[in-house]
C-alpha cells in the first residue's frame, strides 16, 4: 500500500512526459488523477491505521543492496507510525492542492507536472523510509524537482533562488550522510527500527559531533535562524504550487527527521544540547516575527512567518517531554495546512492584481469577498485563534516547554503576539480600506479548481480545530515510544 | 605450463594487438574504412570474449614466469577496459570516417587498450612499467591524431607531462627494487611484511614517487594539470578513452601495487601511504571542483570534473590502506559506474559539439528541443556524476564513503566530510549545465540526430547508469569478488 503511494506519482510523471506534444495540455489532468488517487490511498491508510498499537504498520520490506559480509547492506523498507501517518495525509492533501493551483500553467506543462509528481514521490519517500540510506536517497532526490521547478517556472531572480536552495540543502545534507555512515558503522545496521531499539553507544567520532552533523541538515530544512536565508528567496521566486509544497511538506522533512532519527538514536546528546536548541528556537520565533513585520512583499511576509512558526516545532522538540513532542508533531501538520492555504491565497491575489507589494494592495474585500474571507480564515488560524488547528498545536507546545525552558517559552509566547500583529495589520492593509479604481474589474474566485483548493484546506484547518482528537490520537501513538526513549536517557 | 597456457593468460591483450596489426596492414592495401572499423569492432569483441573464456575456464598461475596474473581482479578490469574500447569504437564510426588517419586511430586505440588489460594483469614492476609506457605512448599520439593545431598541442602537452611522470614513476620503482631486491609484487609484499623499520623513510619516498607517477594516469593531483588542456584539445572520443580507461588502469595498478605490494591495514607503512592518498584526494577534489566552477567550455569542465572524481576514488584508496574491508571493492565499483557515466557524458558531448560547431556550455541551451535523447542522457550522466539518486553515481559515492568511514579512523571521517561538501559544490556546475539543456530556450531549433553507433552506446550507458543505480548488487558482487582476489 505504501509502496503504491510512493510509486504512483512516478508512474504519473512518466505518463505525463510521454504525452504527445499536441496534447500537452492534458498533463494537468493526469497529474490531478494521480495525486487524487494518492490522496485516496493516504486517507484509506489513515482510517485503517490501528491506533491501538505502537510501532510501524503497513510495512513493506526487501533487501535492496545485499552485502552483509562487507558491512554494507541496505534495505528497502517503508512503514508508517503515528508520527508519519498524518504527514502522509498532509502530503496527499497538498499535492492535490498544488496541482489545482497550477491549472493555468501553460509553459511546458508536461515537464512541469512531471516534476511536481516526482516531488511528491520524493517527499513521500522521506516520510516513509525506515532505513537511513534509503532516507538519505529520497532526501537528495527531492532536490532535483525543486531546483528545476523554481529555476524554470519561478519569477524574479529565480535561478539565484533555486541555486541558493540547492546549495544550502546539499551542504547540510552532505554532513548528514557522514553522520549516518558513522552511526551505521557503529551499530552495524542502517535499519531505523533496529537502531531505535539499540542506539549506537561508541562511534569513531564523538556522538556530539555526529549529532550536530545530522542536526545541521534538519535545522537548515526547518529552517531556523541563522540558517533560514534560503527560504524567503525560494518562496518569493517559486511558483504558487511550489511554495505550497515547500512550506507545507518540505519544511516538515526537517522536523520529521529530528523526531524520527535524532531523538531516538541520540537521546543523550539531545539532553545535553536541549538548552541550545530551545534558545535557537525562541530566538528564531522572535527574529522571524520581527522580520515578518517589516516585509513589504506579501509572499515574503508569509515566508518569514514560516521561519517564526517552525521555531515552535523546534521548541516543542527541545522540551523533550511527551507533551512538547506531540505539540511539535501537531504544529507540523497544522502549519502545513495553514501556510499552504496562505500561499494559495497570495497566489490568487497575485494572479488578479499582478502585484505582491502590500502598499499597492488595498480594499480587496470589496472586489473579491470570497478570497478575502478565506485569507482572513487562514490568517486567524495562523495567529493561533481557538477552534482552529493552529491553536491546538501552539498551546500543546507551550504546555510542554514551559517547565523545562521558561525563558524560551516566554519569548515564543511573545512571538504569538507579534504574529497577531503582522497578520491583523496585513489584513487591515490589503483587504480593508476604501474601494480603489485600479481593481474595479477584478473577479472573485469562481473557477472550480480554485474553490476546491481553498475548500480542502479550510475544511482541514477547521476540522482539526474543532475535533483535534482525529489528529492527536494518532500522533500520540507515534510520539509515546520516542518520548519514552528520551526520558529513559535523562 | 604449456605454451597455450601462456597465450591464454594474455589472450585478450593479444587479440587487441593482432587487431591493430590487421588494421595497419589493411590500410597499407587501401582497405575500405568500413572494413577497418569492422576489424576494430571484431578485436574489441574478441578481447571481451577471451576475457569471458578466462572467467569461465580460469587460467593457471605463473604465466610468463609470474609476470602476469589472471584472477577475478584482472578479469573485472579487462571487462571494463574492453567495454570502454568497444563503446569508443562504436561511437567513432561516423567521426573517424571524416579524418584521414582513421586506421592509425583505431590501431593505436587497440594497442593502448590491449596494454591496459595487460596492466591490470601485471604482477611485476617491469611488466607494469612496460605496459604503462605502451599504453601512454599510444595515447600521446592519439591525442594528436587529427594533426590540427589544437590536437597537436594537446598531444605534445600530454607527451611532455607524461614523460616526466614516467621518469618519476621509474625512479620510485628503482627505490623499491633496490630495497626489496625483487621486482615481483609478492616478493615486495614478503619483504614489507618482515617489517624493515630502518628502511621506512626511503620506502616512503619510493611510494610518494610511485603515486605521483601513477597519478598522471588517474588525473589525480599533483599530476592533474594536463587533463583539462588535453581533454579540450584532443578529439572528444580520445578524451573519452583517456578519462575512463586510463583512469581505471591507473587505479587498478595502484590497487595492485599498494594493496598487494605494500599491504593494507597491518604493515609498517600502510598508515603512511593511506594518509598520502588522503591528502592527494583532498587536493584533487578541491582543485577539480574549484576549477570546474568557472569553466564555460564543456570539455574543460569535464576535465576538471575528472580530477575531482579521481579525488573521490582516492578516498577509497586511503580506506584500503587503513584496512577497510570493502575499500578495494569500493574503488572497483566506483570505476565501473564511472565508466558507464562518463562514456555517456563524453559521447553526447562529442557528437553534439560537432553539430553545434561550439564547445561552449551556453550553446547547449535548449538541447532537449533539438535532441531529446542527447539532452536526457547527458542530464542523467551529470546527475550521476554529482551523486544524486536514482543513478549509479549515488550508490558508488555512498559505498566508497561508507568504506572509508568503516576503516574506523577519525581522519578518514574528516576526509569523507570534505568529500561530501565537495559534492555539494560540484552540484552547482553539473546541475547548472543540466538546467541549460532542459530549460533554456535554444537559439536554433534544427534537430540534431545521434548517429547509429552512437545511439547504441548511449542506450548502453543509460541502462548502466540507471540499472546500477536501482539494482547495484550484481556489479557490487563482481567488484567484491575482484577485490577478494587481491589478497
Amino acid at each position: 500500500m505504501l509502496t503504491l503511494f510512493l510509486l504512483l506519482p512516478l508512474a504519473g510523471a512518466l505518463l505525463a512526459i510521454a504525452l504527445p506534444a499536441h496534447r500537452e495540455g492534458e498533463a494537468k489532468i493526469i497529474a490531478l488523477c494521480f495525486s487524487a488517487l494518492n490522496l485516496a490511498i493516504a486517507v484509506v491508510m489513515y482510517v485503517v491505521f490501528d491506533r491501538g498499537v505502537e510501532g510501524y504498520q503497513f510495512v513493506d520490506r526487501f533487501e535492496w543492496i545485499t552485502g552483509a559480509d562487507a558491512g554494507f547492506s541496505v534495505q528497502y523498507v517503508v512503514g508508517v507510525d503515528g508520527l508519519s501517518a498524518p504527514l502522509i495525509v498532509l502530503l496527499g492533501l497538498l499535492s492535490v492542492v498544488s496541482v489545482l493551483v497550477s491549472w493555468n500553467i501553460d509553459l511546458k506543462p508536461k515537464q512541469y507536472f512531471a516534476w511536481l509528481l516526482i516531488l511528491e514521490s520524493a517527499v513521500a519517500g522521506v516520510f516513509l523510509s525506515l532505513d537511513l540510506i534509503q532516507f538519505f536517497l529520497f532526501w537528495e532526490l527531492e532536490l532535483l524537482p525543486m531546483f528545476f521547478l523554481i529555476s524554470q517556472w519561478g519569477s524574479g531572480r529565480r535561478l539565484y533562488s533555486a541555486t541558493k536552495f540547492l546549495l544550502y540543502t546539499l551542504a547540510g545534507s552532505a554532513l548528514m550522510l557522514v553522520g549516518f555512515l558513522v552511526i551505521g558503522f557503529g551499530a552495524h545496521t542502517f535499519d531505523i527500527e533496529a537502531l531505535t531499539k539499540a542506539p549506537p553507544q561508541e562511534t569513531v567520532v564523538p556522538l556530539a559531533i555526529v549529532f550536530w552533523a545530522i542536526m545541521l541538515a534538519f535545522l537548515v530544512k526547518l529552517p531556523v535562524f541563522p540558517l533560514h536565508t534560503w527560504l524567503p528567496d525560494a518562496h518569493t521566486d517559486a511558483p504558487t504550487a511550489v511554495s505550497v509544497m515547500l512550506a507545507g511538506v518540505l519544511l516538515k522533512m526537517g522536523g520529521y527527521g529530528i523526531l524520527r532519527i535524532v531523538l531516538p538514536l541520540m537521546p543523550n546528546e539531545v539532553h545535553d544540547f536541549s538548552k541550545v536548541l530551545a534558545t535557537i528556537a525562541g530566538f528564531s520565533v522572535i527574529w522571524g516575527a520581527i522580520i515578518t513585520l517589516r516585509q513589504t512583499d506579501l509572499k515574503r511576509l508569509v515566508a518569514y512567518s514560516s521561519v517564526s512558526h517552525m521555531g515552535y516545532v523546534l521548541l516543542g522538540v527541545s522540551a523533550l517531554g511527551p507533551v512538547g513532542l506531540s505539540g511539535a508533531a501537531l504544529q507540523m501538520f497544522t502549519h502545513g495546512c495553514i501556510t499552504g492555504l496562505l500561499f494559495v491565497m497570495v497566489g490568487m491575489i497575485y494572479d488578479r492584481t499582478h502585484t505582491r507589494e502590500i502598499s499597492q494592495l488595498r480594499g480587496l474585500m470589496h472586489h473579491m469577498p470570497l478570497i478575502g474571507t478565506v485569507f482572513i480564515v487562514a490568517g486567524l488560524a495562523s495567529l493561533g485563534l481557538p477552534a482552529m488547528s493552529g491553536f491546538v498545536a501552539e498551546i500543546t507546545v507551550f504546555l510542554g516547554s514551559m517547565g523545562p525552558h521558561p525563558a524560551a517559552t516566554m519569548a515564543a509566547v511573545f512571538g504569538v503576539v507579534l504574529s497577531a500583529g503582522y497578520i491583523l495589520w496585513t489584513i487591515e492593509r490589503i483587504l480593508h480600506g476604501p474601494k480603489t479604481h485600479d481593481f474595479h474589474d477584478l473577479t472573485d474566485a469562481r473557477k472550480w479548481w480554485e474553490l476546491t483548493a481553498m475548500g480542502i484546506l479550510v475544511v482541514a484547518i477547521i476540522g482539526v480545530g474543532i475535533w483535534p482528537a482525529v489528529l492527536t490520537d494518532t500522533v500520540r501513538m507515534g510520539i509515546e515510544p520516542i518520548a519514552k526513549i528520551v526520558e529513559a536517557a535523562s | 605450463m604449456t605454451f597455450f597456457d601462456h597465450v591464454h593468460a594474455i589472450g585478450p591483450a593479444l587479440v587487441c594487438y593482432a587487431g591493430a596489426g590487421a588494421i595497419l596492414s589493411a590500410d597499407l592495401f587501401h582497405g575500405r574504412r568500413a572494413a577497418i572499423w569492422g576489424i576494430a569492432v571484431l578485436a574489441a569483441v574478441g578481447a571481451l570474449g577471451w576475457t569471458m573464456a578466462q572467467a569461465i575456464l580460469g587460467a593457471e598461475d605463473g604465466a610468463l614466469s609470474g609476470a602476469v596474473r589472471v584472477d577475478a581482479f584482472s578479469i573485472y578490469l579487462a571487462f571494463l577496459i574492453g567495454a570502454v574500447l568497444l563503446a569508443v569504437v562504436l561511437a567513432a564510426r561516423e567521426w573517424a570516417a571524416t579524418i584521414e588517419q582513421a586506421a592509425e586511430f583505431y590501431a593505436l586505440l587497440l594497442v593502448s587498450a590491449g596494454s591496459m588489460i595487460l596492466l591490470a594483469q601485471a604482477d611485476d614492476l617491469i611488466t607494469i612499467f612496460v605496459a604503462l609506457e605502451t599504453t601512454s605512448i599510444s595515447q600521446f599520439i592519439l591525442a594528436g591524431v587529427t594533426r590540427n593545431d589544437r590536437s597537436s598541442e594537446a598531444g605534445l602537452k600530454y607527451l611532455l607531462t607524461g614523460a616526466v611522470a614516467a621518469a618519476i614513476l621509474l625512479y620510485g620503482f628503482a627505490f623499491l627494487f633496490g630495497m626489496a631486491g625483487t621486482t615481483s609484487l609478492e616478493g615486495i609484499a614478503a619483504w614489507v611484511a618482515t617489517g624493515p623499520e630502518a628502511q621506512r623513510l626511503p620506502l616512503m619516498l619510493a611510494f610518494v614517487l610511485v603515486a605521483v607517477g601513477l597519478g598522471f594516469k588517474m588525473a589525480m593531483a599533483p599530476s592533474h594539470a594536463w587533463a583539462p588542456d588535453v581533454y579540450e584539445g584532443a578529439p572528444t572520443l580520445v578524451a573519452t578513452f583517456l578519462s575512463v580507461a586510463s583512469k581505471a588502469a591507473g587505479f587498478a595498478v595502484a590497487l595492485r601495487l599498494f594493496y598487494t605490494g605494500l599491504g593494507g591495514g597491518d604493515t609498517i607503512i600502510s598508515q603512511d601511504w593511506g594518509m598520502m592518498f588522503g591528502a592527494l584526494a583532498a587536493i584533487s577534489m578541491i582543485v577539480g571542483n574549484t576549477g570546474a566552477l568557472v569553466q564555460t567550455n564543456a570539455k574543460r569542465l569535464l576535465g576538471y570534473s575528472s580530477i575531482a572524481q579521481a579525488g573521490n576514488i582516492a578516498v577509497g584508496l586511503a580506506a584500503v590502506a587503513v584496512g577497510s574491508t570493502n575499500g578495494p571493492s569500493g574503488v572497483l565499483f566506483f570505476l565501473g559506474t564511472y565508466a558507464a557515466t562518463n562514456i555517456g557524458a563524453f559521447v553526447v558531448v562529442s557528437f553534439v559539439t560537432e553539430r553545434l560547431g561550439s564547445e561552449q556550455i551556453e550553446d547547449f541551451a535548449g538541447l532537449i528541443k533539438r535532441s531529446p535523447v542527447a539532452a536526457v542522457v547527458l542530464s542523467l550522466c551529470l546527475v550521476s556524476l554529482t551523486g544524486i539518486p536514482p543513478t549509479a553515481g549515488f550508490i558508488a559515492k555512498v559505498y566508497i564513503f561508507n568504506s572509508a568511514v568503516q576503516a574506523g579512523e577519525r581522519w578518514l571521517v574528516a576526509l569523507v566530510a570534505l568529500a561530501v561538501l565537495n559534492t555539494a559544490i560540484s552540484a552547482f556546475y553539473y546541475l547548472r549545465w543540466v538546467r541549460t539543456m532542459l530549460l533554456d530556450e535554444p537559439k536554433d531549433t534544427t534537430p540534431i540526430r545521434a548517429p547509429g553507433g552512437t545511439q547504441f552506446v548511449l542506450a548502453a550507458a543509460t541502462v548502466g547508469v540507471l540499472f546500477f543505480g536501482l539494482d547495484p548488487s550484481p556489479l557490487l558482487h563482481a567488484a567484491q569478488d575482484a577485490a577478494a582476489a587481491l589478497l
